[in-house]
């Protein structure tokens, strides 16, 4: 830790303070200055509430139960529509980088279509088109708004998991395809033996840093009526008399959970990074 | 002259608008090295890409044991059963042990017996003097030796033609050698051998025909001995000057 009092620096400070890369990184540092920041705010209203009210540690553990409920439904959702997307992905990816146009040229427009549609749209369009009670053939399905909202998640990280393929795929050295196509290999076998194998590990990272950004747009699906963490949140606000001493403390508590879950996915993606880097 | 194995005639390439190859002509015999020389971006590595049918081209012919590569019902996998090609940059599967880049062609390609294969792929890393590298992977051995990996790769095809796509050029120089010994042997045991290469010194004592190629044309063709000797064309004198 190079400076020590970085929780008292001003925000822009401690975002920009990785100076070298432009790029945001997770650190440890912001769950300090978050932490400190929940300790400092539940402190402060501590000392202003009435004596007749309860504390705000109190609050906090009441509900602790139901917030960590509320916030499994979160990491539910979150994995569900990583498996989903992953799997379907996967498979528009192989479709884009297809040299038969027929496969290409329609995953091409699907991809960009949901890459470039907002999430919230799309978690919306999901929540009132489909039914819910669905007929496949025989069977009929009950879809709660949560497993809509997975569906809803689903389709962009899809689109995202197919540009991952794409991006790794094309990574491969073109003297790759070359060589292997010179000793024979047919395309298939050119892609599942030659260039995927090498192509999957350079496309964990990217993957593991899509799974953290779908983990906290989960928190979307509050808006659509799923009752996730943060849904969970404002009812424990209106159930403690929507006292304003409290906002700033429950949803502090939220932002910490997740901090939680998703640095060490964060640090483990950059791991990956470094690792993958260094071995061409 | 024993018969011929590679015959090219009249072959014209296009990338694009751009001509890169513009009739160029040559048979090769078996058993025979031919090198090809020649200043960069004049069509040699292309040219030898031709042969494979790794690019494809506009016009003219290239037959390898009488097998048409110019044709759209080629079957590309009997042709390139017969040729085999080292690259510049080696190309290893770095995910694969060099034993394993010897034996994936054979075996997933021919569909040969594993044993079989592994017993052969042993010998020929053994032939290019890489015994006890056999489950190194290619990030851990130098530029020569992947380069040496890289030909017994070509050679676990059995193939009857190798193409050498400037196998020196990435190389240190002290593990130029060690390669060009390696190829030395090969036609020692009558490969025959197309290599594109700026290796002049090495040209001279192992070709038995060198072609000077410039944009796109070759401009003349000899006996090393000869070539070397007495070039007879102006633009060949003047490379020759510059590289020798």
């Amino acid at each position: 830790m190079s400076k020590p009092f970085a929780v008292l620096l001003p925000l822009p400070e401690i975002l920009h303070h990785h100076s070298a890369p432009a790029r945001f990184r997770l650190s440890l540092r912001h769950g300090a200055a978050l932490l400190g920041l929940l300790l400092l705010v539940s402190v402060a209203a501590n000392a202003a509430d009435a004596p007749a009210q309860a504390g705000v540690f109190t609050v906090l553990a009441r509900w602790t139960p139901l917030l960590l409920s509320g916030f499994a439904l979160n990491i539910l959702i979150s994995v569900m529509s990583m498996s989903v997307g992953t799997i379907l992905g996967a498979f528009l990816g192989l479709a884009l980088i297809s040299p038969n146009r027929v496969l290409s040229a329609p995953a091409w427009g699907v991809t960009q279509f949901f890459r470039n549609a907002p999430w919230l749209v799309l978690l919306f369009f999901m929540i009132f088109l489909l039914p819910y009670h669905m007929q496949i053939g025989p069977f009929t399905f009950t879809a709660p708004d949560w497993v809509k909202a997975v569906i809803g998640l689903a389709l962009p990280v899809m689109a995202n998991v197919a540009e991952i393929v794409r991006g790794g795929v094309q990574s491969i050295p073109n003297g790759q395809w070359e060589a292997s196509e010179s000793l024979g290999f047919t395309r298939r076998q050119q892609l599942w033996q030659i260039i995927l194998p090498q192509a999957l590990r350079r496309m964990i990272p990217p993957w593991m840093n899509l799974y953290a950004i779908l983990t906290t747009s989960t928190t979307l699906a509050s808006i659509v009526g799923v009752n996730d963490v943060v849904t969970l949140a404002a009812q424990v606000l209106s159930a403690e008399g929507s006292r304003p001493d409290l906002l700033a403390p429950i949803y502090g508590y939220v932002l910490v959970m997740f901090f939680i879950y998703i640095y060490p996915i964060a640090w483990a993606t950059r791991r990956l990074e470094t690792k993958y880097q260094v071995r061409n | 002259m024993a018969e011929p194995l590679l015959i090219i005639e009249n072959l014209h390439k296009k990338f694009g608008p751009i001509e890169v190859i513009k009739g160029v002509s040559m048979t090769v015999a078996k058993g025979e090295v031919a090198c090809i020389i020649g200043p960069s971006g004049s069509g040699k590595s292309t040219l030898i890409r031709c042969v494979n049918a790794l690019v494809p081209f506009e016009a003219g012919s290239v037959k390898v044991l009488g097998i048409e590569v110019n044709d759209p019902k080629l079957d590309k996998l009997q042709l390139r059963k017969h040729v085999g090609m080292v690259f510049q940059q080696y190309n290893l599967f770095p995910h694969r042990t060099a034993l394993q880049n010897v034996m994936m062609a054979p075996v997933q390609v021919l569909k040969r017996d594993r044993a079989e294969v592994e017993a052969e792929a042993y010998a020929l890393l053994k032939k290019v003097r890489l015994q006890g590298k056999e489950h190194s992977y290619p990030g851990e051995l130098s530029g020569g030796q992947q380069q040496r990996v890289a030909i017994a790769r070509s050679l676990a095809m059995k193939p009857d033609l190798m193409l050498f796509d400037e196998v020196t050029a990435a190389l240190d120089p002290e593990t130029v050698g060690e390669v060009l010994i390696t190829i030395r042997q090969l036609a020692e045991e009558g490969m025959t051998c197309v290599l594109v290469t700026h290796e002049m010194g090495f040209a001279q004592e192992v070709a038995n025909e060198v072609y000077f190629t410039d944009r796109g044309v070759i401009i003349e063709h000899a006996p090393p001995a000869q070539f070397f000797a007495n070039p007879t064309d102006e633009r060949t004198k003047s490379f020759l000057s510059k590289v020798l």
